[in-house]
């Protein structure tokens, strides 16, 4: 039996198709769970959840270093001077322009919250070293100021700032 | 793969590619213009849908391996945590446990399809020995996968299965210390069974090459069993065998689904809902189905060595088939005496599985030892003798020949599929609990039940509170969270709720900066808290039986449900044991034993409890727990409550399975519906 009429065959053309859209749905729709799956699981969003930070035992040009989410937050406790130098600096001239306050709390001046990770290859830079009283990273020598700045070296941009509030005057939530 | 292709492709980039590495003209001599006898059947297909369901295998479990743990403390929970936080977590597993019985479905029948047709004879010997060594890989590496979850079961399993190696003389021990890496079966045996669960699918897609490629060499056998001569009694694989093979396979996909969206673990056995335990044997240990025709040669044998060596010759004997059958006739289409005694090997071997889930006592065992002698007999005896002096009938002159005179044998195919289906539900590990002391508990209705079943919010809610309530004094729920009474499908809780009912509970955690621990008030992110510190505590308060953890209860505890009515189990979607023997057992308490019963000390008479002498008491009674919502405050009423809750708690992910279920399942009825007409539109011509 051949199916020879014109009729017959754009029937048939349009069978093929149709067998072969449905498949190729079918096909992508199978791959939808395959990648979903590799999304944080629901343990570890939960676990993910905002942090409470007690700022009353980090004395004055002291800074500590909490997890959140797996990353490390940096909380410094400025000194005067380190605010001086944060302030002072011709915003223009930085490579990732930013004044000071829009990195801190208007009125918790002193505390500098930030994500420890240098934004170059997300190695974790150590405080209080480098040529600007900051953050310098050891990997490839980025070099951060008193705000976490971006100074020298070849990271593009700025720490981070995590978000968080203040609820108390010695207690931040952050997340 | 068969010699040099003369395919020569226009694009001149892939003429490049070609003229170095010809893989354009492999895949075409192989998958397209390779010829295939016109008149191969459906069973035919088996061969593509086995190589579809390695795939699927390899996929889902090269997944699951991201997100499990190979550690005896851990690796039950990584599972559970698969299930309830991965998202898909559930559809991955469940297509991963379910894929191993589908896998070895489709490779009996492989197998049998190539029995009956004679596809091992000259010239397809290493061919077939080849499949024999696949399946024989196939069986390691479903045991060994088996074992992963660290369940009961596969605890068990693992230790009676490396135990068989024992009985090697002289050697023996020494093997069994090498496969479990201790003194006993431990965290070292689950870490290189990962590792060789791992790897062994590995060697099976390579041995598969080879097997395709000694097809490709030989030719397909077809039902005829007469070689193609001529090009008439060939069509090019692709489209044909490619399209009758994606027909197969959807209407495959659609058996498979099934079990994955509506009943998962119907084929499971519910002690591998039990974590691990050294120190307590199920009473009924069964392997997976596809074990069950060895196990109960292993057992009919009263000898240790003698019934390890039975039972591995009952595999190896295969490999010899080319040499044991040896007329010269392929199909037992021809021949009407082999063709009986083929069905009635089918007949054995299906016994054979059905006693290899029964206890070993009675009069099972001597028809194990009859089927045990009938599977040997058919091999050693019927097929050497039949082949000599059987005369079979004329076999067509072409395959041709054989299209233009076909009878559908209808019959024949009806036998083996029913045969499928009983060699299927041959499961009755799940069914083997509670039977010999316990009555069978009463089958509720409930919502959750059928292919549309939800859980009843309102019904959670009251659960939650009879389990937090009542059970809660004695019983952990270590698998559920209060971030989970938020989760869709669940009790609806919202999050201010649940961080409410969290904030209740104190939870240790620590150490501080002063390396002190310290209480704090839980978060939705904890776990239900448990009533005693560790199973030592809970067991010395408790009489020395400790409170299970009610997390998979509903899921850990099944019945006999007898045959056939396990079977129609299959078709009605029947998946509710556990709550009906939950609700059975807090109903059951009875304050004085039936006569001459003796009730040991600080025990309570359970009339559905197995052996009926239960450490619990009986502690719901009318009215003990207030219902704000009007329903009836009765036992009866708590008993369903919590059951429906615990049933929610060990299959969160109930109401989204069998919504999704429902849309693949329309839409492999559509893409099969098209696959169908595609493929008469494409045979059409052939014909």
């Amino acid at each position: 039996m051949t199916t020879s009429s014109s009729a017959g065959q754009s029937r048939r053309d349009f069978l093929f198709v149709a067998t072969g859209a449905v498949a190729a749905v079918g096909a992508a729709a199978a791959a939808w769970p395959l990648v979903a799956q590799l999304n944080p699981d629901a343990s570890t969003i939960a676990a993910g959840a905002p942090i409470e930070v007690d700022l009353s035992p980090i004395a004055e040009g002291q800074d500590i270093k909490v997890f959140w989410r797996g990353k490390p937050i940096f909380i410094s406790h400025r000194t005067k001077k380190q605010i001086e130098e944060a302030r002072n600096v011709n915003v223009a001239s930085l490579p990732d322009p930013q004044p000071d306050s829009a990195r801190v709390k208007e009125g918790h001046d002193q505390w500098l919250v930030v994500i420890g990770i240098c934004t170059h290859l997300g190695c974790v830079p150590i405080a209080h070293e480098g040529a600007y009283d900051g953050f310098f990273c050891p990997c490839h020598g980025s070099v951060y100021d008193t705000s976490g700045r971006i100074r020298q070296g070849p990271a593009p941009s700025n720490l981070p700032v995590p978000p968080y509030a203040f609820i108390s005057d010695s207690k931040i939530k952050i997340g | 793969m068969s010699g040099p292709s003369t395919f020569q492709p226009k694009n001149p980039v892939l003429k490049w590619i070609e003229r170095r590495l010809p893989i354009f003209g492999l895949v075409h001599s192989s998958f397209v213009a390779y010829p295939t006898p016109r008149n191969l059947n459906y069973w035919w297909t088996f061969g593509g849908i086995l190589s579809f369901m390695l795939g699927v295998q390899i996929v889902t479990g090269v997944i699951l391996a991201m997100h499990y743990t190979p550690h005896a403390d851990l690796a039950f929970n990584s599972v559970e945590a698969i299930v309830r936080d991965v998202d898909y977590g559930w559809l991955l597993r469940y297509l991963h446990s379910n894929g191993a019985s589908m896998f070895f479905i489709a490779v009996y029948i492989h197998m049998l399809r190539g029995l009956y047709y004679g596809s091992y004879k000259e010239p397809r010997e290493i061919l077939w020995i080849l499949g024999v060594i696949i399946y024989l890989l196939m069986m390691a590496t479903g045991f060994m996968g088996y074992v992963l979850p660290w369940g009961q079961m596969s605890f068990w399993g693992a230790t009676v299965i490396t135990n068989l190696f024992s009985a090697i003389p002289y050697f023996g021990e020494s093997i069994v210390t090498l496969l479990w890496g201790g003194y006993s079966v431990g965290n070292p045996t689950l870490n290189r069974f990962f590792s060789l669960h791992y790897l062994l699918p590995f060697v099976i897609a390579g041995v598969v090459v080879l097997h395709v490629w000694a097809l490709h060499v030989a030719g397909q056998n077809n039902p005829a069993g007469v070689e193609p001569k001529t090009s008439k009694d060939t069509v090019p694989f692709t489209p044909y065998a490619t399209i009758k093979d994606a027909f197969g396979l959807a209407c495959f996909i659609l058996f498979f689904f099934w079990f994955v969206f509506y009943i998962p673990n119907y084929l499971g056995d519910p002690d591998n809902y039990i974590p691990a335990n050294p120190g307590v044997t199920p009473p009924h240990i069964v392997p997976e189905w596809y074990y069950l025709p060895f196990y109960a040669i292993l057992r009919s044998i009263p000898d240790k060595l003698a019934g390890v060596v039975a039972m591995f010759s009952a595999i190896l004997v295969l490999a010899f088939l080319p040499w044991l059958d040896s007329s010269k006739t392929r199909s037992m289409r021809y021949r009407p005496l082999a063709k009986q005694c083929f069905w009635i090997f089918v007949g054995v071997c299906l016994g054979l599985g059905y006693l290899g889930a029964k206890p070993p006592e009675g009069v099972y065992v001597i028809a194990g030892r009859i089927l045990t002698a009938c599977y040997f007999a058919y091999f050693l005896i019927v097929l050497p003798i039949l082949s000599r002096i059987e005369k079979p009938r004329a076999v067509p002159n072409s395959i041709a020949d054989d299209v233009l005179g076909k009878k559908k044998s209808v019959v024949a195919s009806a036998l083996a599929v029913i045969g499928v289906v009983g060699l299927l539900a041959l499961d009755s590990g799940s069914t083997a609990r509670a039977s010999d002391h316990g009555s069978t508990p009463p089958s509720m209705s409930w919502s959750f039940a059928g292919p549309f079943g939800k859980f009843d919010q309102g019904q959670l809610q009251r659960g939650y509170k009879v389990y937090k309530e009542v059970c809660a004094a004695c019983h952990s729920m270590n698998l559920v969270h209060y971030r989970n009474l938020t989760d869709p499908g669940g009790p609806g809780l919202s999050v201010a709720q649940a961080e409410a009912l969290a904030a209740e509970i104190q939870v240790k955690d620590g150490p501080n900066d002063a390396g002190d621990m310290f209480e704090r008030p839980g978060r939705i992110a904890d776990k239900f808290p448990s009533p005693f510190p560790n199973e030592n505590a809970a067991r010395a308060a408790n009489g020395g039986a400790a409170p299970p953890d009610l997390s998979l209860m509903a899921k850990a505890r099944g019945y006999e449900r007898g045959f056939p009515q396990f079977i129609f189990d299959a078709f009605t979607q029947f998946q509710e044991k556990g709550p009906n023997y939950i609700h059975a057992l807090l109903t059951g308490f009875e304050d004085t034993p039936p006569e001459g019963f003796k009730l040991p000390d600080g025990s309570t008479y359970n009339r559905y409890f197995p052996g009926h002498a239960m450490k619990m008491p009986n502690v719901l009674s009318d009215d003990q727990v207030t219902y704000d919502d009007g329903t009836p405050q009765s036992v009866d009423q708590y008993a369903k409550d919590v059951a429906a809750f615990l049933m929610w708690a060990a299959e969160p992910k109930l109401e989204e399975r069998k919504r999704l279920g429902f849309q693949v399942m329309i839409f492999m009825v559509i893409l099969a519906g098209l696959l169908y007409f595609t493929k008469r539109a494409v045979w059409a011509d052939a014909h």
